[in-house]
């Protein structure tokens, strides 16, 4: 009886310690009360001296919290219960966010660096006019391939992935559009087909695929590539371009049947409380400068054209990563396809996830 | 004598494997690159860097305290429910109390938090730090009563019946019969919902909100970008300390049993 | 005079039960029976009884099955083992350990360990038997989840053992029982409850592992719980996901009634 006694007693004052610690971390910190700006981004998706910048420039101290699907970010904001100011969802979730009523319109006024932003990225089809969204980063689907483990084979289309050469070498990611897509882009289908007949197709394409995949994983495909555990993979160009600086074996390719490209762009929740804040950081976020540090830190391609040209030659002259207008002519934008096609998509993507080898 | 050899071989196994994936990545936290494939060269650089991030250290505080006063709570409230089925005489109402405990440990994670998050706002709880340790007690609870029970049901109900002819009151009966009696269960649960609480992280992602982050779910999202060396330092010194702490309280425990000679067993 | 007791102790724990137990399970119910427009319909439950669910189901069980059969192969004689050990408690507190660092960093560990140039690999080719693939495949995933479950195998079987009257044994032994009799007459039998709420703590929280499924086995095993996880978080099909929730709850309703112990108050005498 004395050593629970013992136990409980020394477990509620080390918890009680601990809180006291926390509390007095957190006010020296400036993370409770004051001018507060809420974020909620994708993991590492800034670079963090920005964030230290940024503070320092507006005088407003940010919590960044970071979501690891478009999703999870979704239902979290859906529900209520938290105070988020800025969030950077893809083209689909923002079609359905604006659908839902999740975000607030953006007072362009008070962005004047919007000038900055490509043309090619304003007025798209999830938010025309960009009455809701401003763009952050921007990106292909595409083919990651280790020319040393294909014995000089190098894929270029959807297609030479069906190639028998290419037995348990693929890593798929893992998403239901992503694998569907490729499989419809392969067959000169659009990847925002909704037809039945076509997407059966492209399920019993997917299947005649099992020998060549190896696995169907998340972001972890990164590590697993440039580890060289398999030869090819079907990645989004920010996690090819990132793995290609560590492995030199590594190269990318758009495929030569059109692909994907997809936005990622910055919104204002409606449970934002620091709607002020949340403007002087987007219109922070905007200026060149301050694009390029971020594009160079996260890797991926900046929508800002002012920023772009501070970039290195190297860089921006990649066409591997900043394609040109004929290209991104053969590239489809996710539509919001509704609930139930999407789960169809889903369905589809389970069976062959099931099919065995 | 060979057997025993034998046996310790077998003990040594097992225990190479648990902590094979340990020492893998306490290995690699002081490798200069910034991955867990190619060992560079030897740096303490990663573990400087933890030491100086305060958000890192607030991030820890969280998970820590989190864990303890869940487990904490949850211990309390499952053993006072372990002794209260203990005593349904129903057999039905006891098997039916026991499926809904069983029922949090079958819920998948991604169900509980979902259903979670779902009520708290409907309760228009806050999300945070309370709502995660509500939920960290809740999924802790229904562990802490299977762990304790079997110790319950094991005990002769004559000990409690004598103890009450002897005179013995209700309070006392609790807390010089049945609680020492069942004491090792008592820890087996605490710190299994320890375990528990330090694990979760699909409850914890779902429930948690207004800047307010523990260990997982912080690890969790790092991984988009690949796992820094960062967080191996941070869990190698995690490591280390709760290594040296259940050393040291199992050495300082063993001193005081010694000395009192175990005064609740006869 | 037991009544008041047992209505006192129970107290707090009816409440939880009422409020993170009840309410959640009505929560899924409900959802169970709504598509996706939020109408009420059994389309989930016509969508569950078709062969991609079924046969989830059944790899999901086989699958737990392997799990839990390993883990008691393994962990019983590691408990038993325990238990004749000097420092006993302290063996059993370092066999907890490893589960207090975080889960996602040991599945990186165990893709570096088990990758085609990993640690595993080098071991194979240095004693002659070549590389293998190692990952992504049913050993690697049923070594993982072993590896993550087997404490909560060898804590109550550990304790089973534990509470053993040593008296017995001895007992057993002067009447001239050789250490194995003893060991299949006396010990196995009085340890039985234990393993059963091993087997519990394994088979069930086995049948809706996720993440392990895709970071080690690269989605090459579905389980119950990996469908729930997507029907939730990725296709936001809050019904479908409650569905197969009820069935994995009706499921674990029923190997609970299985393996309940059987009411026998003061049966070791």
């Amino acid at each position: 009886m004395k050593k629970l006694i013992q136990l409980f007693v020394t477990i509620f004052l080390i918890s009680g310690v601990i809180l006291f610690a926390l509390n007095r971390l957190n006010a020296t910190q400036g993370y409770s009360g004051g001018n507060v700006l809420n974020i909620y981004n994708w993991g590492d998706y800034i670079d963090p001296d920005l964030i230290d910048q940024f503070e320092e420039e507006s005088g407003i101290k940010v919590v960044y919290q970071t979501f690891d699907s478009n999703e999870a970010m979704l239902t979290k904001i859906e529900q209520g219960g938290t105070t988020y100011d800025i969030a950077v969802p893809s083209d689909y979730a923002i079609a359905k966010m604006i659908e839902e009523d999740l975000v607030i319109p953006i007072d362009k006024s008070k962005l004047p660096n919007l000038k900055h932003i490509d043309d090619r990225f304003l007025d798209l089809s999830f938010d025309p006019d960009n009455q809701y969204s401003i763009p952050y980063f921007w990106g292909t689907v595409g083919i990651v391939y280790n020319q040393k483990l294909l014995d000089g084979k190098k894929p270029t289309s959807w297609k030479d992935l069906w190639d028998p050469a290419f037995k348990n070498q693929i890593l798929l990611a893992d998403g239901a559009r992503e694998v569907m897509g490729m499989s419809l882009n392969s067959l000169g289908y659009s990847l925002n087909e909704t037809d039945e007949d076509k997407l059966q197709e492209a399920k019993a394409n997917l299947m005649d695929l099992t020998p060549n995949v190896k696995a169907i994983v998340g972001d972890e495909i990164k590590l697993l590539l440039a580890n060289e555990e398999a030869g090819i993979g079907v990645v989004w160009s920010g996690d090819a371009n990132e793995i290609m600086s560590e492995n030199e074996e590594l190269n990318y390719v758009i495929p030569s049947e059109g692909s994907n490209v997809w936005f990622d762009n910055i919104v204002i929740p409606k449970t934002a409380k620091n709607v002020d804040g949340a403007h002087e950081f987007i219109n922070f976020m905007l200026r060149p400068d301050i694009a390029a540090k971020n594009a160079d830190y996260v890797g991926y391609s900046t929508p800002n054209k002012d920023g772009l040209k501070l970039l290195d030659p190297e860089v921006r002259e990649d066409k591997r990563f900043y394609p040109d207008k004929d290209v991104t002519d053969t590239l489809e934008v996710y539509e919001n396809l509704g609930k139930k096609m999407l789960a169809h998509y889903n369905e589809l993507f389970l069976e062959f996830k099931m099919h065995k080898k | 004598m060979k057997r025993f050899k034998l046996a310790n071989l077998y003990l040594i196994g097992v225990f190479i494997v648990l902590y094979a994936p340990i020492f893998y990545l306490a290995f690699y936290s002081f490798n200069s690159a910034d991955n867990m494939t190619n060992f560079d060269s030897f740096t303490w650089d990663w573990y400087k860097e933890v030491f100086q991030d305060s958000r890192l250290l607030i991030i820890v505080l969280n998970t820590l305290v989190i864990a303890l006063l869940s487990a904490a709570i949850s211990t309390i409230v499952g053993v006072f429910g372990a002794i209260g089925i203990q005593a349904v005489r129903k057999k039905r109402i006891e098997t039916s109390l026991l499926t809904l405990n069983s029922i949090l440990i079958v819920s998948p994670d991604v169900i509980i938090g979902a259903s979670f998050l779902i009520f708290f706002t409907m309760l228009g709880i806050q999300l945070g730090f309370t709502s995660v340790l509500l939920s960290h007690i809740a999924f802790s609870v229904p562990i802490v009563v299977i762990l304790v029970l079997p110790k319950l049901q094991e005990m002769s109900p004559t000990l409690v019946d004598a103890a009450r002819d002897l005179g013995a009151s209700r309070l006392d009966v609790l807390t010089k019969v049945i609680l020492p009696y069942i004491t090792p269960g008592i820890f087996a649960g605490f710190f299994t919902a320890l375990t528990y609480s330090l694990d979760d992280f699909a409850v914890t992602f779902f429930v948690t909100g207004n800047g307010f982050t523990t260990l997982s779910v912080e690890i969790y999202s790092l991984a988009r970008q690949g796992i820094s060396m960062k967080i191996n330092a941070l869990s190698t010194v995690i490591f280390l300390f709760t290594f040296l702490l259940v050393i040291g309280y199992y050495f300082l425990n063993q001193r005081s049993v010694a000395k009192l000679s175990r005064p609740e067993v006869k | 005079m037991m009544q008041k007791t047992r209505n006192w102790y129970l107290i707090p724990y009816t409440f939880w039960i009422a409020l993170f137990v009840i309410a959640p399970i009505v929560l899924v119910v409900y959802y169970s029976f709504l598509d996706l427009d939020g109408n009420f319909s059994f389309v989930n439950y016509q969508n569950f009884f078709t062969s991609t669910y079924l046969t989830m189901t059944l790899s999901s069980f086989w699958y737990a099955f392997l799990i839990t059969l390993f883990s008691l192969a393994i962990g019983y004689p590691t408990a038993y083992l325990l238990t004749k050990t000097k420092h006993k408690q302290l063996w059993l507190l370092l066999i907890i350990l490893p589960t207090w660092i975080n889960l996602l960093l040991k599945a990186y560990a165990f893709i570096g360990l088990f990758s085609t140039y990993g640690l595993a690999n080098q071991t194979l080719e240095a004693i002659g038997i070549g590389r293998k693939q190692i990952l992504f495949t049913d050993f690697s995933f049923v070594f993982v989840s072993v590896y993550i479950f087997i404490p909560f195998m060898i804590l109550p079987i550990f304790n089973a053992i534990e509470k053993l009257s040593p008296s017995l044994v001895f007992a057993a032994r002067d009447l001239g029982a050789s250490n194995f009799t003893t060991f299949r007459r006396v010990v196995f039998p009085l340890t039985i409850d234990g393993m059963k709420s091993g087997c519990q703590l394994v088979f069930i929280p086995a049948l809706s592992l996720f993440m392990i499924t895709r970071l080690i086995a690269g989605n090459r095993v579905i389980t119950l719980g990996t469908a729930i996880e997507q029907q939730f978080l990725v296709t936001q099909n809050w019904g479908m996901g409650a569905t197969i929730a009820v069935f994995l709850i009706i499921a674990m309703a029923i190997i609970l009634a299985l393996t309940s112990t059987k009411r026998k108050k003061g049966a070791t005498t």
